[in-house]
């Protein structure tokens, strides 16, 4: 199988350009992240970041033949040779596939993303009703591994300025739970042109979400809060 | 890349709100016209003259030009701040589009209060 890979060395390199690699499939390679790492048992210097090795730990996303995606999920079996890969778009890249992710993960934290509850913590945890807990269904299960707001015109446009999707859908995984107290301060927070509203619908993230979450639905929902406080 | 003081400009979703309620407006507006349209089929000037001279044909032709008038300007302005980055220009572009806009809507006025 042929792979086409952006490799860029900032201390080497003046400018990026693609290597190809050509290898043969064992019959134990089944996903992406397999192949790749016998890429780098054939050449060392090519730099890629993974973990878990099973889709939980958002480490290893890429962009897979002009999609983003995890490489640990996914199968080879699906892709079309040759494999393009490049790292994923709209960030810094620091070296090959890795990308350099603080802006994202500074617009992650500027959502608060924690529970905010002044009560006295009690001796237990802070219950829910069954009902309650469904909310954060489709919410809790981001992994952050950035392929949904690095496919989003809007962050590649004003990545210091909007939130993006995977920021927003944990900001409304928190207006959600029932035992947080901080909801109009959190809309406070959002109701911005920027932060929210260059969300314009377009559900690149949609496509692209690895665990099958829906970042448009809750961003849709943040607008219905916004609008129900309003009117 | 700047940092921003993360927190809202506590506005923004009157913009939004007005596009979705402007969009509403003209599609309503365009079942009313196919509909006068195919019921009294006008075939020339005078016919057409005719159609608009009621007066709620006016108004409501009048609340569509206007919703999409309004419409067009968040949906310009939109565009301006993603790709307009030099606040000068951003802010020229802004005040044409609006007095384009404006001029727009009295021609507009004009137009149907004179068939």
């Amino acid at each position: 199988m042929l792979f086409r890979i952006y490799r860029y060395d900032p201390d080497k390199d003046a400018k990026p350009y693609t290597k190809e690699y050509e290898i043969e499939l064992r019959s134990t390679d089944r996903m992406l992240l397999d192949a790749l790492t016998r890429i780098k048992e054939m050449d060392d210097s090519l730099s890629l970041r993974r973990s878990c090795r099973e889709g939980v730990c958002g480490s290893d996303a890429m962009n897979i033949n002009g999609k983003n995606g995890l490489a640990c999920i996914t199968p080879l079996a699906g892709l079309k040779s040759p494999v393009d890969l490049r790292p994923l778009p709209g960030l810094p890249v620091i070296r090959d596939l890795i990308v350099d992710m603080s802006q994202f993960f500074k617009q992650y934290h500027s959502v608060k993303p924690y529970l905010v509850n002044e009560e006295p913590a009690p001796d237990t945890e802070r219950l829910q009703s069954p009902k309650d807990r469904d909310q954060l269904d489709g919410l809790y299960e981001c992994i952050l591994c950035a392929c949904c707001s690095t496919s989003c015109p809007s962050f590649w446009w004003n990545p210091d300025k909007f939130v993006g999707p995977a920021g927003l859908l944990q900001a409304y995984r928190f207006l959600a739970d029932s035992r947080d107290q901080s909801t109009s301060q959190r809309l406070d927070n959002l109701e911005d042109p920027y932060r929210l509203f260059r969300c314009h619908s377009i559900m690149n993230c949609v496509d692209v979400c690895p665990k099958g979450l829906n970042p448009t639905k809750a961003i849709g929902k943040i607008k219905d809060m916004l609008v129900k406080r309003m009117v | 890349m700047v940092g921003r003081n993360t927190t809202g400009a506590h506005y923004g979703l009157k913009d939004w709100l007005v596009q979705r309620v402007t969009a509403v407006v003209m599609a309503a507006y365009i079942i009313i016209f196919a509909a006068v349209y195919f019921v009294t089929f006008p075939q020339d000037y005078f016919s057409w003259s005719y159609t608009f001279q009621s007066q709620w044909m006016r108004i409501a032709t009048l609340l569509f030009f206007l919703s999409l008038f309004w419409h067009a300007w968040v949906g310009v302005r939109d565009i301006y701040m993603d790709y307009i980055k030099p606040t000068g220009l951003r802010l020229g572009l802004q005040v044409v589009t609006i007095l384009v806009l404006i001029v727009y809507a009295m021609w507009m006025i004009q137009i149907l209060w004179s068939v």
